[in-house]
């Protein structure tokens, strides 16, 4: 089986140019990427106005299978995964049970076979049960393909584990995965601490609830060595921390997310509830923070954390509703919309962080278009336009701020290993 | 001159010419509240179910009161009784209550933004009787109210709000109604219960009580529930009083004519003095009165003849 795709703009992060070329996959794998590639009897796809971007990466979503499959699948997640422009995504374990052992790594890889969809990279948990107690067999994880850990959603309280965890990550040559939250300062709390909350009257959850935790995991990661990285930044403090700690050279890299560079706090007037997300969304001046980050590359990654909850689970008092919102679906157009049209990001940078780094991070052999490669590949438009709409989005939940915001560049075509998942 | 919309949710939102209709319509009412017999047939037909998830005596039998004075059915459902403790969500209440056939929810609910979330539900009016830290407009309208009868306007009047801001929803309505009035609203409180950015809504903080009271025309003191000391949001009780009672030394620090309010009920001896709170500046009395007036008013301009 060949498939040439003709006519695009490839985008090639690894060599770090955009260049009109065709690519020639062959049973699944890039076997060639140039000029004006003979046809040769392959099938064609014809990419023209189009981007061609090695397929991307979402290094942190929520597929909340097992335990909460009314929220979302592995195979409905892996859906919505494509759908978005993403070949692969690595999934939080914060389900039920956690994914803690070597056995649930296992399975979590095997549901993801069988959905058949996207590549699914498990993040096994740093403690038993994401307790915070005593360490979970992360040896045994990382043999069974587990390529990050993290406690996300139960951050590490105690400085002491998270700093064995690192130490002991740091032989496996894994990373930590940090969502910086100090619990005694958030507890309580529905929404970014400011203006807003207090006319609200709903409690706040400050900067420095992250900034804290994220100056600890910092300073821990400087001491161990242990690759860091620091999940969805959301103030401009924690863009300062990572700043200075990469000038200092501590390996510490850092997401953020479509949802934190878009909307600010004000969004919560009126009390939607898909506005309420961990971290909670901040003033216009962290996004602006965020936005300087990701453009002179403090911040490595965009990921969406995307966190499916159903409408019933949502459709009650803000304080009530649980934190978390889906991005799998809307992030590209968002990227596009917010960054690259803006000309805040090229398209190499903005690609970059949707495929090279979490690569680079996660350590898979992904976010390229290197002969030999698995042909995952996405190709967007970024002149394709699209209002937000939620009943058509194939994830099981639809709690998104962004219903009926226009987005302009959206992905036209998901390959995963030579085939097509996704085409609109 | 109408509402301009069905329900009552904070003053916020209010315009200046919606608060004086509330207040105009409020010295009518009580008028009747005056009289020997309280009734009048106004709101025959109409029916008014309050829905109580916290504890409250004072304004639910304020409500019920001014219901019954103008002739409206009503309804009481303490949530601790109601099928809330089976675990029925906010709006299947509420949509349960509609369908009998009510006229106006009287919403008291502990989490901000739950009367929003009902008026957004339902076509009936739905007053908020305090939604968490967010806003209770009728205790705010009451306290205008009695502002304005002792000291004959609002506009330039100097208002004093002392205690936890943080966590009063009297405090933040208090501040958009007395400020859309032309009043300036001077806060004080121990500072871990001043809320971040609270300027923002266009209120002053001062450095201490003292600054606050100097020279005011109205003294508004908050309650301080003991579990905020519990909470360790400040030291101790005694502390408090010492830092922040309104006592007679403190009260003359401001106007020789100030208004003392509070919104009940009192705990004395702590914010507030027995000596100042039964004194002749008080008018925490006249407010409970005046309470049932401003209520009676918000009931007749939402489903009665003064309704859109």
């Amino acid at each position: 089986m060949r498939t040439i795709i003709k006519n695009g703009l490839v985008v090639d992060p690894l060599a770090g140019n955009v260049a009109p070329k065709d690519i020639l996959v062959v049973g699944g794998k890039i076997a060639e990427m140039g000029a004006n590639l003979p046809l040769g009897g392959a099938r064609v796809i014809d990419a023209a106005g189009c981007l061609v971007t090695p397929g991307l990466i979402d290094m942190h979503v929520h597929l909340r299978e097992p335990g909460f499959e009314h929220k979302e699948t592995i195979y409905t997640g892996s859906l919505a995964a494509a759908r978005g422009g993403f070949t692969a995504v690595a999934c939080m374990p914060n389900t039920n049970p956690v994914i803690d052992n070597a056995a649930l790594v296992r399975s979590i890889i095997a549901s993801a076979q069988e959905a058949g969809l996207v590549h699914v990279y498990p993040i096994g948990a740093i403690s038993r049960g994401s307790r915070g107690e005593v360490l979970a067999e992360m040896g045994d994880m990382a043999a069974a393909g587990a390529v990050a850990f993290s406690d996300d959603g139960m951050p590490v309280a105690d400085a002491a584990l998270m700093r064995r965890a690192m130490q002991y990550a740091g032989m496996l040559d894994k990373p930590i995965i940090s969502h910086s939250e100090e619990k005694s300062l958030s507890a309580g709390g529905s929404m970014h601490e400011g203006p807003i909350s207090t006319m609200l009257g709903l409690q706040g959850i400050p900067a420095s609830a992250e900034e804290v935790m994220g100056a600890r995991d910092i300073i821990l990661a400087e001491e161990t060595g242990c690759p860091t990285h620091i999940a969805h930044v959301s103030t401009a403090g924690s863009v300062r921390l990572l700043r200075e700690a990469k000038a200092r050279g501590v390996q510490v890299t850092a997401e953020a997310t479509p949802h934190h560079f878009t909307l600010t706090h004000e969004a919560a007037i009126g009390y939607d509830t898909a506005t309420k997300v961990n971290p909670p969304l901040r003033t216009a001046d962290d996004r602006a923070a965020i936005r300087q980050g990701l453009a002179d590359g403090t911040i490595d990654v965009i990921a969406t954390d995307h966190a499916p909850h159903t409408a019933e689970e949502k459709d009650v008092e803000y304080e009530k509703a649980p934190f978390g919102l889906v991005g799998l679906e809307t992030a590209v157009g968002l990227v596009w919309t917010e960054l690259v049209h803006t000309g805040l990001l090229t398209p190499l940078q903005a690609v970059t962080c949707l495929t090279r780094n979490p690569a680079r991070i996660l350590g898979i052999p992904k976010g390229t278009l290197a002969p030999g490669a698995d042909a995952d590949i996405t190709i967007i438009d970024p002149e394709l336009e699209e209002v937000v709409d939620p009943a058509k989005f194939v994830s099981k939940s639809r709690n998104t701020p962004f219903a009926g915001r226009r987005l302009k560049g959206l992905p036209r075509l998901t390959m995963v290993g030579g085939r097509v998942v996704m085409e609109r | 001159m109408r509402l301009r919309n069905k329900d009552m949710i904070g003053l916020h939102h209010s315009t200046v010419e919606e608060i004086n209709l509330i207040l105009n319509t409020a010295e009518a009412m009580k008028g009747i509240i005056n009289r020997q017999i309280k009734k009048v047939p106004t709101l025959r037909g109409r029916t008014m179910v309050t829905i109580f998830y916290e504890p409250s005596t004072r304004t639910r039998t304020s409500f019920e009161l001014a219901a019954k004075y103008l002739s409206a059915d009503t309804v009481g459902i303490a949530a601790a009784t109601s099928s809330v403790s089976k675990g029925e969500t906010l709006k299947d209440t509420a949509r349960n209550i509609e369908a009998m056939g009510a006229d106006v929810v009287v919403l008291r609910h502990p989490m901000a933004g739950a009367a929003a979330l009902l008026a957004d539900t339902l076509k009936a009016s739905v007053i908020n009787a305090g939604d968490g830290a967010h806003e209770h407009p009728s205790q705010a309208l009451l306290d205008l109210y009695t502002a304005r009868e002792k000291k004959g306007r609002l506009e330039g009047l100097k208002v004093a709000i002392v205690g936890d801001i943080m966590h009063s929803r009297v405090a933040r309505s208090g501040i958009w109604g007395y400020t859309k009035m032309g009043a300036t609203v001077r806060l004080a409180g121990p500072a871990t219960l001043i809320p971040k950015d609270v300027e923002k809504m266009g209120a002053t903080v001062c450095a201490n009580v003292e600054q606050a009271l100097a020279g005011a025309d109205v003294v508004n003191v908050l309650r301080i529930q003991t579990e905020r000391q519990q909470q360790g949001l400040f030291p101790s009780l005694r502390e408090y009083s010492r830092m922040f009672c309104i006592n007679r030394e403190r009260l003359a620090l401001a106007a020789p004519d100030a208004l003392l309010m509070h919104p009940g009920p009192m705990n004395r001896g702590i914010e507030i003095s027995p000596e100042v709170a039964d004194g002749l500046q008080s008018a925490i009395t006249e407010q409970v009165t005046n309470g049932v007036a401003v209520r009676m008013a918000l009931l007749y301009l939402l489903i009665g003849g003064g309704a859109r």
